[in-house]
């Protein structure tokens, strides 16, 4: 069976963040948890130029959630075998098997698995598998009003979208291989750009 | 904004439209409407309902899931068919992250009084029979000795569907003798009258899906993707620009907007758009790319040659760019001196938006809530006119820009009645109207008498946090509320303990919009009903603000009158049937809505509407609305104002009074603005605590002025002026100009011992001083400093 995808379009993500808030309110995320998180890039710099201002400058945002990776290294790494991976590549931690020891939040390079103070175990986005059981789109998709998050099986976005690029702040995609393709902004070519970094930190720190 | 009545009732043609004959307009099969209607099984239920309406720019449509009587999730439009002549009616951050609002801890639960002085913040718990009551007695008594002219329901749009939060108080006050009066509002005060002084009428916008037909957009100063100016506006220019149109930034900040929707972004100084304007118009003039043509038959007093009879001698708008009497050419050297946009930036914007067809100048309204924020309005207007792109398909006129050909949605049809007292003020001079209201007139924009002949009295702020945290200078504003002998009875009738509601003499519990009935339509564009059926009891003591209302209309003894024998929900009934009479007529009834469970009524938009076809197809048998019936360049109506300083009768760029080119620059050198913010809704949601962990109220400030200010990103920053200080962590950010920091509206102020404003209101540091000619809020024009903050 096909693995299943999101795709992400950063050209036209504006960063407001009804993703983040539409995956809090469906899996009822306590403060600081972030299955889905949108992360503000940016860099260059500003020229002054007699009285004018000359703004070399770019900004852009990832919307990012739990990849599903094809090779999740957070299930390599889980001692108790708490996380799973479907055969529709859909990647679970079974919680009554958790041991909370945070393994998997370490070794995860794209921040998915946080830790749940309540409850002493791990949690991570599950692609809404309910809804996806049921026919339907993972919560934060269709919430997008800027129509820049879809899902499916990854060859057919791959089809659609084209393939997916190495974009900052995101590691190299040869490490886990994960299930997400996206566009990049125009303003996220890594080659030309200067300085980029993740500037609203405090906003996607998470337990 | 303003709540504009519907004149054309009856008189409406939707040719054009394709009007949907059955209840989804999108042609959803029956098997699809079934499914729609579906709830899940079980005890959890779900409804469609309108998001609770607080007067931002969107309308939209959540999926609301209830198990025992309380909200648990909560998503958004479903409709089969998102396509762009009816796209859905998707929900942002706000309508998404609504729980923690609507389960707050802190909800008003039960009327209470004010025990000690006014705005210490203490209250004790009475009944509704004490409470309304109370609020009898204080009406007849302030209505014999004062009048109904010192009775006063401010601005505030909290509570903003058809039925809810200031309208069911209006209705109560007009029929029973009346109230003071008010025009304008806090967000378009300059645009909703300077348009019409261009073009005799507001409805100056093409329909949205006409966007499609645009080939360049100018984004001054509009922020779409952050306020959503209408549901669906930044996914229209999307696919504007996907369909080959590019689109510019003008903006202080690089908004969500300019990252997401636009090509290009060109920071500006604040307050400066009309030098940049001044220096385009200048280019088009000089390498001759006005559409001549256009100008001679559609405008009046753009040259010498047409300049309306008897003022032929007056400076046209050809002169002042040129500067033939003030010896000032407005340049595009002299605006990059002005506006800190590169001179070869000004000119190549003139020459792009001149030279490609048709193009868009989208005025955004931060910009003309500034010291004269009536000369960018008309400006903008004026480059649309001189460039003939008004009247056509892909163009735009500019202005308040009102959804054509009728205005677009109805924003008003529960009965509020007619004010039997005529006297009005502008909303933004209800302190004035405090402290020296006797006697004031038209030198302070009363309207409907010479002189008013009392001080407001009374303030009864529903659903309105615009007396303390929202209006300009909230320093001085507490000065004028405490004291008792001005407003001898100050009421609050509100879901929280607000930064206005710590100050009331009587709270009014109201329940949230989920806890009642109510409707609404779409917000400025759109062509669409969403129903909000009461999917919560009402908790505690909390009321509707119309269940409010009536019981107080019985304590006054005239609750038939009030009520006409209807609830919520029988009003909501009756509402659509007035829809259904006017811009509705095939829209289902209440019932069948009901039963449906679809939440939404809309009409696709196929062939959208352009304004003033008529008028360009032929000017004389459909003149404009103006004296000229042409469009007015120069205006002799403003000509006629005999300030020409301050409200010159060609659009101009004016120095405004606090500014990075004054004397106040030596100890305020930085601009500062408010700017919308995506987690609330001005003031409302400053409590949510989903939406301030996605987005914490900061100071904004650009790493240039941080730098020199030694401070580092989070620091605790204070920013003053003689008006206030505000105290809060920084954010240093590369995403708005040096010399500028923003400090998002809306914030509730949270004075600290000193009085410094810890919750980071704005306001703390605006000003109360109105522009010339609207008499509008100016709450942008203002300078700061900021300083790193040491406790």
């Amino acid at each position: 069976m096909e693995r299943l995808a999101f795709y992400f379009d950063s050209r036209n993500c504006s960063g407001c963040k009804t993703c983040q808030v539409a995956c809090k309110d469906k899996n009822d995320l306590a403060i600081g948890t972030l299955w889905r998180r949108v992360y503000e890039v940016s860099g260059g710099d500003w020229e002054q130029k007699g009285n004018a201002w000359l703004p070399h400058i770019y900004a852009y945002n990832i919307s990012l959630s739990c990849n599903h990776c094809e090779e999740p290294i957070c299930m390599k790494n889980c001692p108790s075998s708490a996380i799973k991976k479907r055969e529709d590549g859909i990647v679970t931690i079974d919680q009554s098997i958790c041991l909370g020891c945070k393994y998997c939040s370490w070794v995860c390079p794209y921040g998915a698995p946080q830790f749940n103070e309540e409850k002493g175990v791990m949690g991570k986005c599950d692609l809404c598998i309910d809804y996806v059981d049921q026919g339907k789109n993972p919560s934060c998709v269709d919430a997008c009003p800027t129509r820049s998050l879809d899902f499916g099986e990854y060859s057919e976005l791959v089809e659609k979208y084209g393939e997916k690029e190495h974009i900052y702040p995101l590691p190299n995609p040869e490490i886990t291989r994960p299930s997400l393709v996206i566009n990049p902004h125009k303003d996220a070519d890594m080659d030309k750009k200067m300085n980029p970094e993740v500037v609203n930190m405090e906003e996607v720190k998470h337990a | 904004m303003e709540r504009r009545k519907f004149i054309k009732v009856g008189a409406l043609g939707y040719g054009g439209i394709i009007a949907g004959k059955s209840l989804l307009a999108k042609l959803m099969t029956s098997a699809q409407i079934k499914k729609l209607a579906s709830t899940f099984s079980g005890d959890e239920r779900m409804v469609r309902v309108g998001c609770p309406s607080h007067n931002c720019g969107g309308r939209c449509l959540l999926k609301v899931y209830v198990k025992e009587g309380v909200i648990t999730r909560i998503e958004t439009d479903d409709r089969p068919g998102d396509d762009i002549s009816d796209p859905q009616l998707r929900a942002c951050i706000r309508g998404r992250g609504y729980r923690p609002r609507q389960n707050h801890a802190d909800r008003l639960k039960y009327p209470m009084k004010r025990v000690g002085k006014r705005g210490e913040g203490n209250f004790e718990r009475i009944s509704w029979d004490e409470a309304t009551d109370l609020m009898a007695k204080n009406i007849n008594r302030i209505k014999e000795k004062y009048g109904n002219e010192a009775l006063y329901i401010p601005y505030g749009t909290g509570g903003y569907n058809q039925t809810c939060g200031k309208w069911p108080a209006d209705r109560l006050l007009n029929l029973y003798g009346g109230a003071l009066g008010y025009y304008n509002s806090y967000s378009w005060a300059c645009i909703n009258l300077a348009t019409p002084t261009v073009y005799g009428t507001r409805v100056t916008g093409n329909q949205r899906q006409d966007w499609l037909n645009c080939k360049y957009i100018l984004m001054w100063g509009w922020n779409p993707a952050e306020l959503r100016d209408g549901t669906n506006t930044e996914y229209f220019l999307r696919k504007a620009r996907e369909n080959g149109a590019k689109l510019v930034c003008i903006d202080p900040r690089m908004t969500m907007s300019a990252v997401s929707l636009a090509d290009e972004w060109i920071p500006i100084r604040p307050g400066t758009d009309m030098a940049m304007m001044s220096a385009m118009v200048y280019v088009l003039i000089t390498e001759d790319l006005l559409d001549k043509h256009f100008i001679a038959k559609y405008c009046i007093g753009f040259d010498e040659t047409q300049m309306p009879e008897g003022f032929e001698k007056e400076e046209s708008y050809k002169e002042y760019i040129l500067g033939i009497r003030d010896h000032h050419p407005k340049t595009p050297e002299w605006a990059e001196e002005i506006t800190g946009i590169p001179k070869e930036t000004i000119t190549r914007i003139a020459r792009e938006y001149a030279n490609t067809k048709p193009a868009m100048l989208y005025q955004g309204y931060g910009m003309q809530r500034r010291a004269y924020g009536e000369q960018v309005v008309r400006g903008g207007c004026v480059l649309a006119a001189i460039t003939a792109n008004v009247g056509i398909s892909g163009g735009w006129a500019s202005g308040i820009a009102l959804q054509a050909d009728d205005g677009g949605p109805f924003w008003n049809v529960f009965p509020t009645l007619k004010n039997p007292v005529k006297a009005k003020i502008p909303c933004f001079l209800w302190s004035e109207a405090v402290i020296r209201g006797k006697g004031m007139g038209a030198e302070d924009g009363v309207t409907g008498v010479d002189r008013l002949s009392t001080d407001i009295k009374m303030i009864w702020a529903v659903a309105s946090n615009a007396i303390i945290n929202q209006h300009g200078n909230i320093n001085r504003s507490i000065e004028i509320i405490k004291d008792e002998s001005k407003v001898e009875f100050f009421v609050v009738q509100d879901n929280f303990l607000t930064a206005t509601a710590q100050f009331a003499d009587l709270l009014l519990p109201a329940c949230t919009q989920f806890e009642t009935w109510g409707m609404e339509d779409g917000w400025k564009y759109g062509d669409e009903l969403i129903l909000q059926p009461q999917i919560l009891e009402t908790p505690w003591e909390t009321k509707s603000d119309y269940a409010i209302c009536a019981a107080i209309a019985e304590k006054l003894g005239i609750e038939e009158e009030y009520t006409q024998g209807r609830d919520e929900k029988q009003w909501i009934e009756h509402l659509i049937g007035v829809y259904k009479s006017s811009r509705f007529p095939d829209i289902p009834t209440l019932a069948e809505m009901e039963e449906s469970n679809v939440g939404v009524y809309s009409l696709p938009v196929t062939e959208p509407k352009v304004a003033f076809v008529d008028f360009r197809k032929d000017p004389e048998k459909y003149p404009l609305q103006t004296e000229s019936g042409k469009i007015e360049i120069f205006s002799k109506q403003l000509f006629e104002k005999n300030n020409p300083a301050e409200i010159p009768a060609v659009p101009k760029y004016i120095q405004e009074w606090e500014s990075p080119f004054g004397a106040e620059t030596e100890k305020f050198p930085l601009q500062v603005i408010g700017p919308h913010y995506m987690p609330r809704v001005h003031s409302t949601h400053d409590n949510n605590n989903w939406l301030s962990e996605a987005f914490p109220q900061r100071i904004f400030i650009n790493e240039i002025d941080a730098k020199t200010r030694k401070v580092k990103d989070g620091d605790l920053v204070k920013v003053y002026n003689d008006r206030g200080a505000v105290i809060l962590p920084c954010r240093i950010t590369r995403r708005i100009m040096p010399g500028v920091i923003s400090i998002p509206q809306g914030a509730w102020w949270k004075p600290d011992k000193d009085g410094n404003d810890l919750g980071g209101s704005i306001n703390t540091l605006t000003s109360e001083r109105w522009t010339p000619m609207a008499f509008g809020n100016a709450q942008h024009t203002i300078m700061a400093e900021a300083i790193k903050f040491k406790a």
